[in-house]
Parts: C-alpha cells; structure tokens; sequence
C-alpha cells in the first residue's frame, strides 16, 4: 500500500485490518448465489421489450 | 483475491452491446452494497429489484464506457435514500439475519474477530457503512465513490477515515493499542488510495 506520509505503523495495520474484514463481508455476499427472481425478473424485461 | 470474472466490465470489448445485458453482471454486488445498507436480506432483495426496474427503464442515460457498478450503485442508492424518506424509518434487522445467519464463519487467526467485526459494522451509521463498503470493499476510487454519494472528495476521505474509527472504537480496540491515533490529525493517505475493483 503506497503512503503519502510516514504514518503510525499500528494505525495502517488496523486500517488494513478493517479493509480486510470489510472485503470478506463484501466477498461472502458476492459468493452467494443470486436469487432466481432476479434473472427472472430481467427476462421479464426483455420480452416485454420483444413484444413492444 | 480474485474477483469473479463476471465481474470484470472491459468498456469497449464489444461493438455496442446493448447495456441492458450487462445488468444480470452486476446482481452480486448489488445486493452485497443493498445488504450493507439495509442490514435485512429481504428489504435488500425487494431494492435491488427495484434497482432492476428502474435502470431498466432509464438506459437511455447510461453513458456507454462509463463505469455500469458504480451507475446502478447510485440508483440503488437514491432508491434506498428515497425509500427511507418515505418511512422516515430504518429498516431493522428483526431476524438477525445479517448479523448472525449470513456470514456465520469463525474468525481466521490474526485477524479482528469477525462476528465482532460485522456486529460493530451494523452498529454504524448509514453514512458510514455506505463509505466503508465504496471505498473499504467493493474497491472503487475515491473521485468515483464522491460521485457516487454526491459529495466532495474532501468529505469521502474524512467520512471514511471517521468510520473506521468508529468501527475501531465499536470493537473496543480504540482504547487497547491506540491503533487509530489520537486527534484524526493525519491525512489518511493510505485510506484514500483509488483501488481497482478487481483486487
């Protein structure tokens, strides 16, 4: 990670701390698998479109 | 770590595709950035399908090229803000799903407890986990995020450094080790460093 200025080592692990937490909060939802009412929902859409 | 591909958005890789088809790509983090706004799987669903709807109907003002994710973020935003401004409320999390049944997972050594973790991050503020996941997660630049949350670039940065304080303080490790200095006098240059998405 790139710094502009010298910082307090302790406070950039905790920060790389929280990111890393915050990226597998993110990542365990990515890993779900989306609900069918989306895909659903999205050709719903798209033949609607096809009748227009 | 690796992104899913389907993630990857090449602006230009084909001969104008109709964007519409991109938006299944993007269903994941939608819902992950719904979650952390509303911390209730349900509510989250029912935005992201209004999502759906709404930036299918105004495709027109997507500028092919530009960043998709962060156009359906701001939508999904807007709605979440527009919702809740309509029932002046913030939707609980009355099942527990997000906080216990979602992301149940022991903590990996070396690493903050992550129960302890997830639970101080619901306890933020709407403001907060917004800048947090933006910037902290889903790994989009500072100058994006700003544009995404309507504000200055200036606010991001100091927005996201004073969440991460409070989630520090939230898990009781402000007082322990001093890890997040005192005065918030520094500029958090490493806090603010643009991030490609794919990390």
């Amino acid at each position: 990670m790139q710094q502009e200025m010298a910082q307090d080592p302790k406070k950039t692990r905790m920060i790389e701390q929280i990111d890393d937490n915050l990226k597998r909060v993110y990542n365990e939802i990515l890993k779900e698998q989306v609900p069918d009412r989306f895909k659903d929902l999205l050709e719903q859409l798209k033949e609607k479109e096809r009748r227009k | 770590m690796m992104a899913p591909s389907e993630l990857a958005y090449g602006p230009g890789d084909a001969p104008f595709p109709d964007p519409r088809d991109e938006i299944t790509n993007f269903l994941s983090p939608m819902r992950a950035f719904a979650i952390s706004l509303t911390r209730n799987m349900s509510s989250a669903d029912d935005l992201v399908q209004d999502t759906i709807v709404k930036a299918w109907g105004n495709i027109d003002k997507f500028q092919p090229g530009t960043n998709m994710q962060a156009w359906l973020f701001t939508i999904l935003r807007n709605t979440f803000y527009s919702d809740r401004r309509k029932t002046r409320r913030e939707v609980p999390d009355p099942d527990g799903i997000h906080a216990a049944a979602l992301f149940e997972m022991p903590a990996h050594h070396g690493r903050l407890a992550f129960n302890d973790f997830k639970q101080a991050f619901d306890q933020l503020s709407v403001e907060h986990r917004e800048v947090l996941i933006l910037v902290g997660a889903s790994g989009f630049s500072t100058e994006e995020s700003a544009e995404m949350l309507g504000v200055a670039i200036g606010t991001v940065k100091s927005r996201t450094s004073r969440a991460r304080k409070r989630l520090a303080e939230l898990m009781g490790l402000e007082d322990e080790d001093d890890l997040m200095g005192q005065g918030e006098k520094a500029t958090p240059a490493a806090v603010t460093k643009p991030r490609q998405f794919v990390s």
